[in-house]
């Protein structure tokens, strides 16, 4: 801190104090140092405790060195040594404190920059006092956002996931993503104000297609006959407390869907994963127990697993589409699917058990309620591999949706877990709602204070974990050390934060490490491919994001096998913490690009991509976790045809070349990546 | 007793320093901070202001003599010129940064030129009835809080 002059002993005080906004310790960065002294002083009137200094990489050091040092960032937007949006990103994900900007620009584009990449005022200078009178109300809300944040076990994005899985499962096919996205994004925006301000509570509950769940509807359904299967009377066989029609209604459209694309989808190649595109995964649901078993059965699941998750789900739904997913596939997903267990806090039992049903287990439970429709959390293998326009509303926590090569696949998994391998998907617009993914988004604490991270974190972890209990690091796939999870910085944003932020220092560590691990790892190819692809087409590929959040699982779960969680998690966490971080915006995409650039230096293939891709996503500060656009994965090159015979990476990695660019919005709840430059 | 005619002398420099344009409320938000604890406060300000400008306008004019004209590198100088300007309230010198700005971001080079000169004079004048300013006041002695002129 050379150049940073402490005005007085930081008030280490957790709550606010008696003579609040007395005392309010403020750090302000301008490198002009007329500006400089002059806010110094006028601050310093205003009963504030200052701290100057003229460089943002000082700053940057000065709130390391105090994490709880500051309650308040003012800095300019342009500034020699470092952008003053890229600081602003950074200390959103890192320390989570609010960050005003100023600037004596005024331009409408600038002051939007300000906005999306999570600033929480914009001043225009000349600055003057009446302006700085008032920054504590940015402390204050912050604050409250994020003890909501907490109360709603860091699901707030879960809400607006919830809402915007409704909201996905109207959309049939990719066709509408450009509709479904912008409704997604108002939606997502409603939602994330909504979740700022109410707890998730507020909103309506989500209803988690469990397994079991999800078999008791479609027996009723299947009672019923499809045809006359109306969710009044579906709930009414169910007989489930708590349920509502709507969640029925929309569950049930979700599942028509996925039969219908099962029984449309036989032509392609897709196996049983992809077609169902909104997959409504009925079969899956099946399957997913079926495939938890496998999948739990230890590191072999996701193969096994997914193989039997196919079949299961094949079997299920129509019978027609063989489920030709490859195993290959499936086992990535099922590798995904651990991030993408969301499990906030319900991960570590995921990650414990070894249970067959891990994957659903953890989804259900945990999955965050968002998971209404569709997507019965299965273990979310969504397969939805090659499925067009799936539609995965995966509320599944393990959201492996292996969406990836599913075209427009909007699947709003809300998955902790997202491994929405929606990469290969076109306008996969996987809300991933991700819990587990939001860790990553934290970053973007612009807005919610750390909670987000810390929940996400566990879910990631767990749901990482808990999805990879059953496989286990044997797997190849999971070649991902978990030692990304140490390398990341601990500051509060599981791996996020540190892996998005430009020289974060685990930066390099992830690199390695995915780039070992997915080479290594089969699995993880085509996840990263995944991820790749989704990032190169769509800039805020939320792939990203939870491929930033993983990382930060591994920390956390530090049981998460491997690797695989890394990727996935940080593909979850990425998605997520966009999401999730309603204001944090950077923090998923800084996340995911941290994750992700890490990779590119080290791996030329599929890391690359994503990290680049998570540099360049123009993710708006309003990180909606929901994981939403997906990157397009070239429908010609998804999985679909592949898979039953390559293994997901190799498609994943054809489907690289193939990708289309894909429209992702990264709306993660709340968060919206923007811009996250790396 | 003595002291009133040139605090009277004083108030008029500031008065006109307002009416002519030479500086703005800005700079009266500077006189209020300005209190026991930093009685030369604004006088500092100024000061490290003309300081760390001139470096400025150094390097701008170094920019303008290599051509072609690095049209993104003046335009960034002249913004963090502009930045401090606008802190202590210079009005007309401000008002040439914009000018200068606007030539930069149309390429003009000779509008450029031009507008620089222009500044260059501005600030010059600025500087020194500023100088004359403070010199007055400190010869005056600590004053009470600085009235608006208006």
């Amino acid at each position: 801190m050379s150049s940073a002059s402490s005005s007085a002993a930081w008030k280490s005080a957790d709550s606010v104090p008696d003579q609040f906004p007395a005392g309010l310790r403020v750090l302000v960065v301008d490198d002009d140092p007329t500006c400089l002294i002059i806010l110094e002083k006028m601050l310093r009137t205003c009963s504030y405790e200052v701290t100057k200094c003229n460089r943002a990489e000082t700053a940057l050091a000065i709130l390391r060195e105090n994490k709880n040092g500051f309650d308040i960032v003012i800095s300019d937007v342009h500034m020699p040594d470092m952008d003053g949006f890229k600081l602003l990103e950074h200390i959103g994900l890192e320390m989570d404190l609010p960050v005003i900007m100023m600037s004596a620009d005024d331009g409408k584009h600038v002051v939007m920059k300000g906005v999306t990449h999570g600033a929480c005022d914009y001043l225009i200078k000349p600055v003057r006092m009446e302006a700085l009178k008032n920054i504590w109300q940015h402390v204050i809300r912050k604050r409250k956002n994020g003890w909501k944040d907490l109360e709603q076990s860091g699901s707030v994005e879960e809400g607006d996931r919830q809402q915007k899985q409704s909201e996905d499962a109207e959309y049939s096919s990719s066709a509408n993503e450009g509709n479904w996205k912008s409704s997604k994004k108002r939606k997502d925006d409603e939602d994330e104000t909504e979740d700022r301000d109410d707890t998730s509570t507020l909103k309506k509950p989500r209803v988690v297609w469990s397994v079991e769940l999800h078999q008791q509807f479609v027996a009723a359904v299947n009672q019923l006959g499809i045809d006359k299967a109306v969710p009044k009377k579906i709930l009414e066989l169910m007989n489930v407390p708590g349920l509502t029609r709507e969640n029925v209604a929309s569950h049930l459209q979700k599942y028509r869907l996925y039969l219908r694309r099962l029984s449309g989808v036989s032509p392609h190649a897709n196996n049983s994963f992809m077609n169902p595109q909104e997959e409504t995964f009925g079969p899956l649901s099946s399957v997913s127990g079926l495939d938890l078993q496998a999948l739990a059965a230890g590191g072999q699941l996701p193969a096994q697993c997914l193989a039997t998750l196919q079949a299961a789900a094949l079997g299920r739904s129509t019978a027609k589409s063989s489920i030709p997913m490859p195993l290959v596939d499936q086992r990535n997903i099922f590798s995904f699917e651990n991030p993408k267990l969301r499990f906030g806090e319900g991960q570590q039992q995921l990650m414990n058990t070894n249970k067959p049903i891990n994957l659903l287990h953890g989804i259900p439970t945990t999955m965050e309620p968002k998971q209404l429709t569709t997507s019965q959390s299965i273990g979310n293998i969504n397969m939805q591999v090659a499925s067009h326009g799936v539609q995965s509303s995966q509320n599944n926590s393990a959201l492996i949706n292996m969406q990836v090569a599913s075209h427009g696949v909007q699947s709003s998994q809300n998955n902790s877990a997202l491994i929405n391998m929606q990469v290969a998907s076109h306008s996969v617009q996987s809300n991933q709602n991700n819990s587990a993914l939001m860790q990553m988004g934290q970053p973007q604490f612009a807005r919610a204070p750390r909670l987000p991270l810390s929940v996400g974190q566990p879910i990631i972890s767990n749901g990482i974990a808990a999805s990879y209990n059953p496989v286990p690091q044997s797997s190849s796939m999971l070649n991902f050390p978990m030692n990304h999870a140490s390398e990341l910085p601990g500051n509060g944003f599981p791996l996020g934060s540190t892996p998005g932020m430009s020289g974060c220092t685990s930066k390099g560590t992830f690199q390695e490490d995915f780039n070992s691990e997915i080479k290594g790892s089969v699995g993880f190819m085509s996840s990263y491919d995944i991820f790749n692809n989704l990032n190169q087409h769509k800039p805020q590929n939320w792939e990203l994001q939870n491929v930033g959040m993983t990382f930060d699982d591994s920390r956390h779960s530090n049981s998460l096998q491997g690797n695989l969680d890394l990727s996935q998690s940080v593909l979850v966490q990425q998605g997520f913490s966009s999401g999730r971080m309603s204001g944090q915006n950077r923090s998923a995409a800084v996340v995911s690009k941290a994750m992700f650039s890490a990779g590119d230096s080290t791996e030329p293939g599929n890391l690359l991509n994503v990290s680049q891709h998570l540099n360049s996503l123009p993710v708006d500060n309003t990180i909606r976790v929901k994981t939403e656009s997906v990157a397009d994965v070239n429908s010609d090159n998804l999985f679909i045809d592949h898979f039953g015979q390559e293994d997901l990476m190799s498609a994943l990695l054809k489907q690289q070349q193939g990708i289309a660019p894909a429209e992702n919005e990264f709306d993660f709840d709340g968060y919206s990546l923007d811009n996250i430059q790396v | 007793m003595e002291r009133n005619p040139m605090r009277r002398q004083l108030a008029i420099m500031r008065k006109s320093l307002f009416d002519q344009g030479h500086l703005d409320e800005q700079f009266i938000e500077l006189e209020e901070l300005q209190d026991d604890a930093n009685p030369n406060f604004v006088e500092e300000v100024v000061a490290l202001y003309f300081r760390d400008s001139a470096r400025l306008i150094l390097n701008m004019e170094q920019a303008l003599e290599g051509k072609p004209f690095d049209f993104n590198k003046l335009d960034g100088y002249m913004h963090q010129f502009k930045g401090s300007s606008t802190s202590i309230g210079a009005k007309k010198v401000k008002a040439e940064s914009t000018l200068f700005r606007e030539y930069c971001r149309s390429g003009n080079a000779e509008g450029c030129v031009r507008a620089f000169q222009q500044l260059k004079k501005e600030y010059g004048t600025l500087r020194k009835k500023l100088e004359a300013y403070f010199q007055l006041a400190r010869q005056t002695g600590p004053m009470e809080t600085a009235s608006r002129p208006k």
